[in-house]
């Protein structure tokens, strides 16, 4: 069954059944999404619900005690280290930190995978770094050492740095987080314009419902390990899960409670330790 | 009781993965190193940083070290009426033992915490991440590089400590106490043996500088990615690094020179 789906959709990634849990700490358990080629992909759910870690199991960085990741036909956790690194070159993954190196220029962090990676000629590489940053905006910025960019500056430069190698996919990690109005819409622009320009697949995780909504083709929602609603963002909005209508409207109280599980509130006060 | 019995159990299993760890690292760097070799402006780079930034302190210990030498020697030999000796005192301490062990007592602590601190806070800022999704292997490109170059300074800067040490003795034994300058020099070629002396001290140096090397980038690329994590990390660098060096040079000592 999930075959049609996955011929008729041109699935990119898939993922199925997957759990993985940290000490006892149940993560995902058997969780299943696919990501459709060309499209914009949304994971969403509050915080501490693992998205990041399910963006470490498709790169590969984090192992699934069960379950399988495919990309592109490929199943992630079965390559050797080579076939591995192979695929990543393919992949960009954006992090919530930009994890731009340091000690280099914007330009080197941008010139860093063509060199590491191709055998180009230096007027190559400086064409090529001048484009991409020239895609996000920050040609002018190329002297700059990262501790000089502001937060959405850096992510623009990681942004660059990731379709260096024009890769199939970029998974971005919070790309709206912690960013000031204009940052953000600047960052909500050009994830979509450079889906669609270059023809990537992304995938976002976030928590920001009103960005995200207006750049996802489609949205899954997790919460406590599973996969709770999933759809276009208008689907979402008229959903009749309560919970799906709490984290899209951000209710203070509802199936997640206001308050962590604790014991009765009265006992509690009068209770001497 | 029981609950110390458990505490022990615990902190022996820690240390035996922390070793099982640290061999798979040592294992991982060592094999990048044909790659690494064939890009020698990576290493050159590192040789500046952990190596030519370490030159001034162990020029200037050298020296003290090498002038309280020949004082304190100086001392004791004209007890004995062997001042003259002091060449050869001075230079067989150097190089058979303190040139290695002060050298690399000082390079953990000049060139090793800086190594651990450097790789914790790249890894605590994600860069090593940043470089396994962008498929660079952050061991080959981050980690190798700088073993090669703890490998190569080690040797060097132990051998410049103890040149400097002999200057250091000279200026305090034939310049202030007034050992024959002849003395010092001919005494010293005639009685420091190349095998057994000097290249028994280049030995050590290279083993301190193996394990003072591997210890640091261990060090910062297993620690816990926080601030306090690599303030740990880098103090275990320092801790561990200086007890292994002196408990190894007991050992090498023991099979180089003693009957044992």
């Amino acid at each position: 069954m999930t075959e049609a789906v996955a011929n008729s959709k041109d699935v990119l990634v898939s993922v199925s059944d997957l759990s993985f849990s940290r000490g006892s700490k149940m993560i995902f358990d058997g969780i299943s999404m696919e990501i459709e080629r060309g499209k914009v992909t949304a994971i969403m759910g509050p915080s501490g619900t693992g998205k990041t870690t399910l963006l470490k199991l498709i790169g590969g960085q984090l192992y699934p005690q069960k379950g399988i990741v495919t990309i592109d036909g490929q199943v992630v956790h079965q390559l050797n280290h080579k076939g591995l690194y192979k695929l990543r070159k393919r992949l960009g993954l954006l992090f919530q930190s930009g994890a731009l190196l340091t000690d280099m220029t914007v330009f080197e962090n941008v010139a860093f995978p063509l060199r590491e990676h191709t055998e180009l000629s230096e007027s190559m590489i400086r064409s090529l770094v001048l484009m991409k940053l020239q895609a996000v905006g920050l040609r002018g910025a190329r002297d700059l050492m990262p501790n000089e960019l502001s937060g959405g500056m850096a992510r623009r430069v990681a942004l660059a740095r990731a379709i260096a190698l024009d890769p199939m996919m970029i998974m971005y990690d919070e790309p709206f987080t912690g960013q000031d109005p204009i940052s953000m819409g600047v960052l909500v622009q050009l994830i979509r314009l450079l889906n669609d320009a270059l023809g990537l697949t992304s995938i976002i995780v976030s928590h920001d419902v009103q960005e995200t909504c207006a750049i996802a083709d489609y949205i899954y929602l997790v919460s406590g390990g599973k996969v709770v609603g999933r759809g276009t963002p208008d689907e979402l909005r008229h959903s009749d899960s309560e919970w799906v209508q709490q984290f899209m409207n951000g209710f203070a109280d509802g199936p997640v409670p206001f308050h962590y599980s604790a014991r009765d509130y009265a006992d509690d006060l009068v209770a001497t330790e | 009781m029981v609950e110390k019995v458990q505490q022990l159990g615990q902190f022996t299993l820690e240390i035996f993965e922390k070793l099982g760890r640290s061999t798979f690292f040592l294992w991982h760097t060592l094999t990048g190193m044909m790659e690494v070799l064939a890009r020698p402006r990576l290493i050159i780079a590192q040789l500046h940083s952990v190596g030519v930034r370490t030159v001034l302190i162990i020029i200037v210990s050298g020296l003290f070290i090498g002038m309280v030498l020949g004082l304190q020697g100086y001392t004791t030999l004209s007890d004995f009426g062997a001042e003259q000796s002091l060449g050869v005192m001075v230079a067989a301490s150097l190089v058979r033992e303190l040139g290695p062990v002060v050298t690399g007592l000082l390079f953990a602590g000049r060139a090793g915490s800086a190594l651990t601190a450097e790789i914790g806070l790249m890894k605590a800022t994600e860069q090593l991440s940043g470089m396994e999704m962008m498929a660079v292997d952050p061991v080959r490109r981050i980690i190798t590089p700088r073993f090669l170059a703890g490998f190569i300074s080690m040797p060097l800067l132990a051998a410049l400590f103890s040149m400097v040490g002999v200057l250091g003795g000279h200026l305090v034994g034939v310049g202030l106490l007034g050992v024959d300058d002849g003395a010092y020099w001919s005494q010293m070629q005639a009685k420091i043996d190349f095998n057994e002396d000097i290249l028994n001290g280049i030995i050590k140096s290279v083993v301190f500088g193996f394990i003072a090397t591997w210890i640091a980038l261990f060090e910062g690329y297993d620690a816990i990615p926080t601030s306090e994590g690599v303030s740990r990390a880098t103090t275990n660098t320092v801790v561990i690094s200086s007890l292994a060096i002196l408990g190894v040079d007991f050992i090498l000592t023991a099979l180089m020179f003693g009957d044992i």
